[in-house]
């Protein structure tokens, strides 16, 4: 056993022998590209050692920053997902805006193309009951409004002013069981009555049973009511039936999405006072 | 005691063969009697001892010859370690196996030499072969002659103390 220690021994002195001399040899010895042996050997082992170093290092690093950039990215996701709420409110803020603005340049589009004195109005609020559909709309008697003046939307009539306060209004709207106006088919020029049914559809009545009518006719306003000016679209016939009496009884779809509504002309001008020519009311009945 | 006899006999042999150079034909290329040294040792005092006054001695040549310091040393380790692995597991006492001995060390040590020496590109030796060969043969003739004296130092001594005390 120890004859074989011996030899080990002298078998790695001899190595050390050896590698000492080839180190001594590359101290002096230099490369085709001029540098020493030794030291492009050295910096080539070296290279290898930084390199795994460099691996060892960097996988560290890497996995460390990963993990505190996950801590950072955990952070900034939760920020970013506020920010994209955030965003996305004022996205449909800026939408709605814009809306809005349409409608009002419809507003304004009509207020131009009619001689009545009119004000703008927004909608506020909707009716408090659902038997009645009335809204509130922004403008009240310290902006000239008064009861029973006519409210309408680029698309034909709303309703009426029924109650004004001094900074909002409430305005019943046509399609309230309680509300009337004047209307006459604008295609034969026959008159009747349009009330409301207090669902999303009118009804015209008085409406002579020998009147040329027919669906898809279109129903305006006749102005004898003395609340809404003449000639305002309230909407299409939908249906026709013949009642007894010899009048009509008419189903009309509303030109306004009574649903949708956001802002309103408020009709500053009283039209003239009408001629009651069929003999029914001439004014809207106000029940409320 | 051992190391302060190699280190002395390296000596005497560097001087030796750096006075001879001047004497002999074509310089040292025909006696290396460091190597021959290195193989007596190696011989007479196993591996280690032969790799160690190798080393030393090569190095120290190389530093006197201005060449690369270590080439001479790793090639006079390498034989000098290889002659002791040889010495201890053959019997390399009579004269012939002695001779084959030095003629094979030196040609190893000049195929080690020479070949570090073109392998590195530091220098080249056209047709080696037969400097080789002669520069082996007389290192053989020296190693002999070397082992001859020195073994029969002790028995001349012993000689000429007999002959003092009989007078």
């Amino acid at each position: 056993m120890a004859v074989v220690d011996i030899r080990r021994r002298t078998g790695y002195l001899f190595l050390a022998v050896i590698v000492g001399h080839v180190i001594l040899i590359s101290t002096q010895v230099t490369t085709k590209r001029g540098v020493p042996m030794l030291e492009e050997a050295v910096f080539g082992v070296f290279s290898e050692v930084q390199r795994g170093a460099n691996a060892v290092t960097s996988g560290v690093h890497t996995w460390w920053q990963d993990y505190f950039a996950l801590q950072q990215v955990q952070s900034e996701n939760d920020q970013l997902k506020k920010d994209i709420g955030e965003l996305r409110v004022r996205l449909q803020q800026e939408r709605a805006l814009a809306q809005q603005t349409q409608s009002l340049q419809k507003l304004l589009d009509l207020k131009g193309s009619t001689a009545l004195l009119t004000t703008g109005a927004n909608v506020i609020a909707g009716g408090a009951s659902p038997e009645f559909r009335t809204i509130t709309i922004d403008k009240g008697t310290g902006d000239g409004l008064r009861a029973d003046m006519a409210v309408i939307a680029p698309a034909g009539v709303v309703g009426r002013v029924i109650q004004p306060s001094g900074r909002a209004s409430k305005v019943q709207l046509l399609i309230d069981r309680n509300a009337a106006a004047g209307a006459l088919i604008e295609r034969t020029r026959a008159q009747g009555v349009v009330i409301g049914s207090g669902a999303d559809d009118l009804r015209m009545e008085y409406v002579p049973g020998s009147a040329d009518l027919k669906a898809g006719d279109v129903v305006v306003t006749s102005g004898i009511d003395g609340i809404y000016p003449k000639g305002f679209v309230i909407g299409q016939i939908q249906s026709i039936r013949r009642s007894a009496g010899g009048y009509s009884d008419i189903v009309i779809k509303s030109a306004v999405d009574f649903s949708s509504l956001e802002a309103v002309l408020v009709v500053l001008t009283p039209p003239p006072a009408a001629v009651d020519t069929t003999g029914t009311a001439g004014k809207a009945r106000d029940h409320e | 005691m051992k190391t302060a006899g190699v280190l002395v006999a390296i000596a005497l042999a560097l001087a030796l063969q750096t006075s001879l150079a001047r004497f002999v034909v074509r310089g040292t290329a025909a006696l290396d009697l460091v190597l021959v040294v290195v193989v007596y040792v190696a011989l007479t005092s196993g591996p280690v001892t032969g790799m160690l006054a190798g080393s030393v001695a090569g190095i120290i040549q190389d530093a006197l010859s201005s060449g690369t310091i270590g080439i001479g040393g790793l090639a006079k380790a390498i034989v000098g370690f290889t002659a002791g692995v040889i010495g201890q597991q053959f019997i390399v006492t009579a004269a012939f196996p002695r001779l084959v001995m030095f003629f094979l060390a030196t040609l190893v040590h000049a195929a080690l030499f020479m070949g570090l020496y073109v392998v590195l590109g530091l220098k080249e030796f056209p047709s080696p072969w037969a400097a080789v060969v002669s520069q082996a043969l007389a290192n053989s003739v020296a190693g002999i002659v070397g082992f001859a004296i020195i073994e029969s130092l002790p028995g001349a001594m012993e000689r000429r103390r007999y002959r003092r005390s009989k007078r």
